[in-house]
């Protein structure tokens, strides 16, 4: 399985409250929580967003809270997966609980810049940056895991 | 090989004799934690999975701390769903605003007797670590994993890597453990224990109060950290006798000592005594500068309480340094006791009134502001002193308001003097008065 898409790109330490800020926690609604995705560090971010587009980030993306609706409100905004050189703890299982790919690459998220267009297979672990033409190799994931994203979780999962 | 605390702890809890870093494994747990913010969700995918209860009745806690008193309608719809899932599984720890056993989760599960040594505890809260200063093992998960945990009353882990804060000396005086934690956080940065358990060890950790290894192992996470642990020891052994009687006299709890030989990633010397005034500056809580060294900085607005710092010993220290002074004017100096319990000795003990006599006021025990939740929001460009635990763009209102992490003294002493300050300078400002 692989997807393509336009790059968002973002600085070290992006946290769970600029992701999805506390003033909207009111609900865990993926609709709702998508209209606020990234808006305290890009106000752009929701109205530029398209389908299958990727976000690049610094490391220790997503630290701070253990909030789900992090990884919910990244995924229903329509961003296929996160790459980031390493990821805060609990986001990271949140994240594969919610079905959100995520992949870590120091390489890829130094050499890849805002706005490239860029592939990723989940199988191979391969990040094609196909702007720039360079190529990266991140670990792949193992199959279950592969397979909690394909059910789109691991509620979905436990259902199969 | 040895085991670190953390590791016999896991290894107990997975019924396996040892344990290695890396190692993922499937662990019974002694306590499942959620919050109005994660359980609302995680009762949607508890219904999903079909269980038809809840693996232990007097397991689960369910603490509504975030924002309650509820400040909207959608907050109040999430509060009755809990409340409705709390009595159609019969969940003892449930706890409502008012009990005299609430208060904020990381506050009470302790108080409430709750959290014993040797406990494997997750919570949907990633300050759930907090309680790794009873030599418990306690980390933050999301909704998904307390709905599965809350269904199953297990759960799997990464069998984590370790670093070793070994403590010599004594804190001076006006020092913290919070003024520790900020100082190691900045010295490691916020991934510097990514993954990884942060365990307290040496001389200096008997010099430290069981409130100071809860706002020590609350910070942990900000750290990147898995989790926080201190040994077990006499002030462990007083906590259960005021705190959870009823435990310590059926024995059920477990002691665990890291091994002579245990294994740590590397090992970090730190002496007490070296530890400075610290205030983590926007937007990072490794953004760490000693106080003294930076210029003057005005502020709108001082926070004290939390699961940071809003424990009795917090609030007798924010009244010994307020009682006889004022708030400075243009300032709002919130007050926040942790829990219930905390508000009532509070009360008792006069402290409420000496902080309505300084121009404080005194809110109902609530996560509220700390989160940017409610209760003390900040405009746009206002400065805020807090003594809670993050200081992200946007964590306590507009994404162009700032927080400085700080103690309880810097804290108080900034609400006086309209600016960051020590509590120093309150002294040097008496003794002006005397003159």
């Amino acid at each position: 399985m692989s997807i393509k898409g336009k790059v968002f790109k973002y600085g070290a330490n992006v946290d769970t409250d600029v992701i999805i800020p506390a003033r909207y926690l009111n609900t865990a609604d993926p609709k709702e929580l998508a209209k606020h995705c990234m808006e305290d560090i890009d106000i752009h971010f929701t109205e530029r967003v398209k389908p299958g587009d990727i976000i690049v980030g610094g490391p220790n993306f997503g630290c701070g809270s253990s909030r789900e609706h992090a990884p919910i409100a990244i995924k229903a905004s329509g961003i296929s997966c996160v790459i980031a050189p390493s990821f805060a703890r609990i986001f990271y299982r949140n994240a594969i609980n919610m079905g959100l790919a995520i992949m870590e690459s120091a390489e890829a998220s130094e050499a890849i810049k805002d706005g490239d267009e860029v592939e990723v297979n989940f199988e191979t672990g391969e990040i094609r940056d196909l702007t720039s033409g360079e190529s990266f190799v991140a670990k792949p994931f193992p199959e279950f895991i592969r397979k909690i994203i394909e059910a789109d979780g691991l509620v979905g999962y436990i259902a199969k | 090989m040895g085991m670190t605390m953390t590791q016999k702890i896991l290894a107990r809890h997975a019924g396996l004799p040892s344990v290695e870093p890396g190692e993922l494994i499937e662990a019974k747990l002694d306590l499942v934690l959620g919050n109005d913010v994660t359980t609302p969700p995680a009762i949607d995918v508890f219904e999903k999975t079909c269980a038809l209860q809840v693996f232990d009745r007097n397991k689960v806690a369910l603490v509504p701390d975030h924002f309650t008193p509820n400040k909207d309608i959608k907050s109040a719809d999430n509060c009755k769903k809990i409340r409705e899932f709390a009595k159609n599984f019969g969940v003892e720890n449930y706890y409502e605003i008012g009990d005299p056993k609430m208060g904020v989760e990381h506050v009470i599960l302790p108080e409430n007797g709750l959290v014993a040594p040797g406990d494997a505890i997750i919570g949907a809260d990633s300050h759930t670590c907090t309680y790794g200063a009873l030599g418990a093992f306690a980390t933050g998960v999301g909704s998904t994993d307390l709905a599965c945990a809350m269904a199953t009353g297990q759960t799997w882990f990464r069998v984590p890597e370790a670093i070793r804060f070994h403590l010599t000396g004594h804190l001076n005086t006006n020092i913290t453990s919070k003024d520790l934690i900020l100082y190691i956080i900045g010295m490691i940065g916020v991934d510097g224990a990514l993954y990884k358990s942060m365990e307290f060890t040496g001389p200096g950790v008997e010099t430290l109060e069981m409130s100071d290894r809860l706002t020590i192992c609350n910070m942990a996470i900000e750290a990147g950290g898995k989790n926080g642990i201190f040994p077990f020891d006499q002030k462990t052994l007083d906590y259960m006798k005021k705190f959870a009687p009823d435990r310590l006299a059926a024995g059920s709890y477990e002691v665990f000592a890291a091994d002579e030989d245990a294994v740590y990633e590397r090992t970090i010397e730190i002496n007490l005594s070296d530890v400075p005034m610290t205030v983590a500056f926007p937007h990072l809580p490794e953004n760490t500068r000693t106080v003294g060294s930076f210029e003057e900085i005005r502020i709108d607005q001082v926070v004290i309480g939390s699961c940071t710092n809003g424990r009795l010993e917090d609030l007798r220290t924010a009244a010994l340094w307020l009682k006889g002074r004022k708030v400075m004017k243009g300032v709002r100096c919130i007050i926040l006791p942790g829990s219930n319990r905390v508000w009532k000795e509070a009360l008792k003990e006069g402290l409420l009134e000496i902080f309505a006599d300084v121009n404080c006021v005194v809110s109902a025990s609530t996560c509220g502001p700390c989160l940017g939740g409610h209760m003390g929001i900040l405009a746009r460009g206002e400065r805020c002193v807090s003594t809670t635990n993050r200081n992200f763009v946007g964590r306590m209102g507009h994404p162009e308001s700032e927080v400085y992490l700080a103690s309880v003294p810097v804290a108080a002493a900034s609400a006086v003097l309209g600016r960051i300050a020590g509590p120093d300078e309150l002294d040097e400002m008496l003794s002006e008065d005397n003159l």
